[in-house]
């Protein structure tokens, strides 16, 4: 029991005398962030400059008193503390404390009444942020949780700003402000951009799984098929658009049919034809090399006990194959909620709509309005994705 | 019983088996030897047609192998590899009720078929009837392997190089189990190994195959005694084969009346470790004594040594 007592004591002892070198430079960042950078920006409207507001500025004492208190207890935590779980918590602590500030500086800064000022959160803000990001992604690293929790995390957090969001806590800030104005058209195009993202990966899907299985039983065909997605995969996203507006267009001309359907040289066509082109090649890619896996034993002795060749791959090759296969979907789908953003650019819609608007207006906050949704699905994939490839991969490790 | 009759494999030009013909009586266990490239693997893939023949055809129980679809076929017949190839993402019991499935037998019967395999393989059902594969030792999975591949009672077992992955000493247990669960089920075993000793210990009837021929196919005595071919007398084995025959008779066989004050030796032992106890201990004879203690007669160094003589 004493020598329990005494490890304890040991370690955080340790802990004392270490500084964490991830802290250091987090914490220098904060802090000179905070000092020098502005926390939010006022402008009189939309796309001026504006001017910069501190934390001091724009809360109650009370209220930069206890954020700052908040954010130094976070900086201490990141430097001195080796638990994972405290410096969880006081990240996602410090990020609560930054996004209600920002919140409340909005709240505070805007006039009764004014649609026309716009709350922008300023640099302080963002590389706060960050650095509590990073804290929280170093903690949950070392805290090695398993895929569950990972995704309960994810769905917690995302249930957090999803509250807060639809409570109007941050409805005052700039980002917000032009939500409020293209709330409908942010509906259709956040479905439509999910419809791009998803649709042209079943496509693939449906596509590039039985190409896949055929290029592993037919290894002559292989180098040829991998080749020619390896190539598609070379070329850029806009060129790969333009090309395909031609023959899209003469298609449209030529079958009124296909016109009817949507199918034009400009618009979603040529993007979904696109991001399929370019989500096969880790379709294929992955169904082969996650096939080539399979052990050949198990494969032998399937065909030697009696399976017909359909039950072989659909039993054996095509189960044990999966995590590869999903690692591959994976791929596509982040790739795809990325793309998909240029495909606003021949006006195939989604939330790239957003970005490339606020680009000609200069609308900063426009920019965003598409950009953090986009963001957060492609980290959401990912993690979500991860996860399910984890949970296969350990069943059968 | 399987009859191979005039059964050939061409890969273009390159004949893999060469005109084979062979008879495995029934409740027999015949091991097919040969290095490497002998063709003996492929001989035994195109009894349960994971090769189909270029020509020849193969009749077990008088029944062409050909007149049903292959994975019908194959159902019927058990089949072992080396490495096992059990199914990783399947417990050992969904991996040992693989063919019964197939043949859609009801659950309650598949059930009671994997108990009792497992209690016949030694693996407690409550243990390792819900463990994956990677969670066995190797001598466990192979006995997994085997047990699916007699799970659907199938007449005819085929075995490539079954204990190939295994150690030494687990590999002599595992031949111990094979040759008793060959007794209790009564299976015809066709079992293809490079391993001289493992072919002498188990097949009833020893098959010897270089480039694609099959040189000679007897019981192993007469491989030594009456070799039909320079390789064959070269693949048993010149320098040890007086040795190799003694180990062939047991002790039992032997003994003949009479009474010895030398060491007692049990009736299974073979000649070989008979004469390898008197030898040690220096006697010039031994008592062969059952395990209730009745005493069968007596071995003499002399006796031991003209088994060892064609």
């Amino acid at each position: 029991m004493s020598g329990a007592e005494l490890r304890v004591v040991r370690v955080s002892g340790a802990g004392l005398a270490r500084v964490d070198p991830l802290g250091v430079v987090l914490a220098a960042a904060g802090a000179a962030a905070l000092v020098f950078m502005p926390f939010v920006v006022f402008k009189s409207n939309r796309i001026v400059p504006g001017d910069p507001r501190s934390l001091a500025q724009v809360l109650p004492a009370w209220g930069a008193l206890g954020c700052a208190a908040v954010l130094a207890m976070s900086a201490l935590v990141a430097l001195w503390v080796a638990d994972a779980r405290v410096r969880l918590v006081l990240a996602l602590a410090g990020t609560a404390a930054v996004a209600l500030a920002a919140a409340a500086a909005g709240d505070a800064l805007t006039p009764p009444g004014d649609s026309i000022v716009r709350i922008a959160p300023g640099g302080a803000f963002w590389v706060l942020m960050v650095c509590l990001g990073l804290l929280a992604t170093d903690a949950t690293t070392r805290l090695r949780p398993g895929p569950a929790v990972r995704v309960l995390f994810l769905a917690g957090s995302l249930a957090v700003a999803g509250l807060a969001l639809a409570h109007g806590t941050f409805d005052h800030l700039s980002v917000m402000r032009e939500y409020a104005i293209n709330a409908v058209r942010f509906a259709r195009e956040a479905r439509q951009h999910l419809e791009l993202a998803f649709g042209s990966l079943a496509a693939a899907a449906l596509i590039g799984l039985p190409l896949g299985v055929l290029c592993h039983r037919a290894p002559r065909l292989r180098p040829a098929v991998l080749t020619t997605l390896n190539v598609i995969q070379t070329i850029p996203a806009i060129a790969l658009f333009g090309m395909l507006m031609a023959p899209l267009g003469a298609l449209a001309a030529a079958v009124p049919l296909a016109d009817r359907l949507g199918i034009r040289g400009i618009g979603a066509a040529p993007a979904v034809v696109a991001l399929f082109l370019y989500s096969l090649l880790p379709i294929v890619a992955n169904t082969v090399a996650g096939l080539k896996r399979v052990s050949r034993a198990a494969v032998e002795a399937a065909h030697g006990m009696g399976m017909t060749s359909w039950q072989v791959l659909t039993n054996v090759e095509l189960v044990l194959a999966l995590p590869v296969i999903l690692t591959g979907v994976r791929v596509v789908l982040v790739q795809n909620i990325g793309m998909v953003t240029v495909a606003a650019l021949i006006g195939g819609g989604g939330l790239g709509a957003f970005v490339f608007q606020g680009i000609g207006q200069t609308a900063i906050d426009l920019v965003l309005l598409g950009a953090i949704p986009i963001v957060t699905l492609a980290f959401s994939a990912a993690l979500t994705l991860d996860a399910l490839v984890e949970v296969l991969d350990r069943v059968k490790a | 019983m399987i009859a191979v009759e005039s059964l050939s494999k061409r890969y273009g030009e390159t004949t893999v088996v060469d005109d084979v013909s062979l008879t495995v009586e029934r409740h027999s266990v015949t091991a097919i030897v040969g290095t490497s490239g002998s063709g003996k693997s492929t001989l035994l893939r195109m009894i349960n047609r994971l090769v189909e023949p270029t020509s020849g055809r193969v009749l077990i129980d008088g029944r062409d192998t050909r007149a049903e679809p292959a994975y019908l076929l194959r159902r019927r017949i058990g089949y072992v590899i080396q490495g096992h190839g059990l199914f990783p993402h399947r417990t050992v019991a969904e991996n040992i009720a693989t063919v019964p499935r197939l043949l859609g037998w009801n659950e309650r019967r598949i059930e009671a078929r994997v108990r009792e395999l497992l209690e016949v393989f030694a693996l407690d059902p409550a243990t390792y009837a819900g463990a994956l594969p990677h969670q066995l030792s190797g001598g466990q999975q192979q006995r997994v392997g085997v047990a699916r591949a007699l799970a659907a009672e199938p007449v005819v077992l085929l075995m490539d190089e079954p204990f190939g992955a295994l150690d030494p000493i687990i590999r002599a247990k595992a031949q111990d189990d094979l040759l008793g669960i060959q007794r209790r089920f009564g299976t015809t075993v066709l079992l293809v190994t490079h391993d001289m000793d493992e072919a002498f210990r188990l097949g009833s009837k020893v098959a010897v195959m270089s480039g694609g021929r099959l040189l000679q196919c007897d019981r192993p005595a007469v491989l030594l005694t009456r070799p039909a071919d320079p390789f064959v007398s070269r693949l048993t084995g010149l320098a040890d084969r007086a040795m190799r025959l003694l180990s062939l008779v047991t002790a039992g066989e032997a003994a003949v009346p009479g009474a010895s004050d030398g060491p007692a030796v049990a009736p299974t032992a073979s000649l070989r470790e008979v004469l390898s106890e008197l030898v040690w201990s220096g006697a010039d004879s031994a008592r062969v004594v059952d395990a209730d203690g009745t005493v069968r007669g007596r071995l003499t160094v002399a006796a031991i040594l003209a088994h060892g003589r064609p």
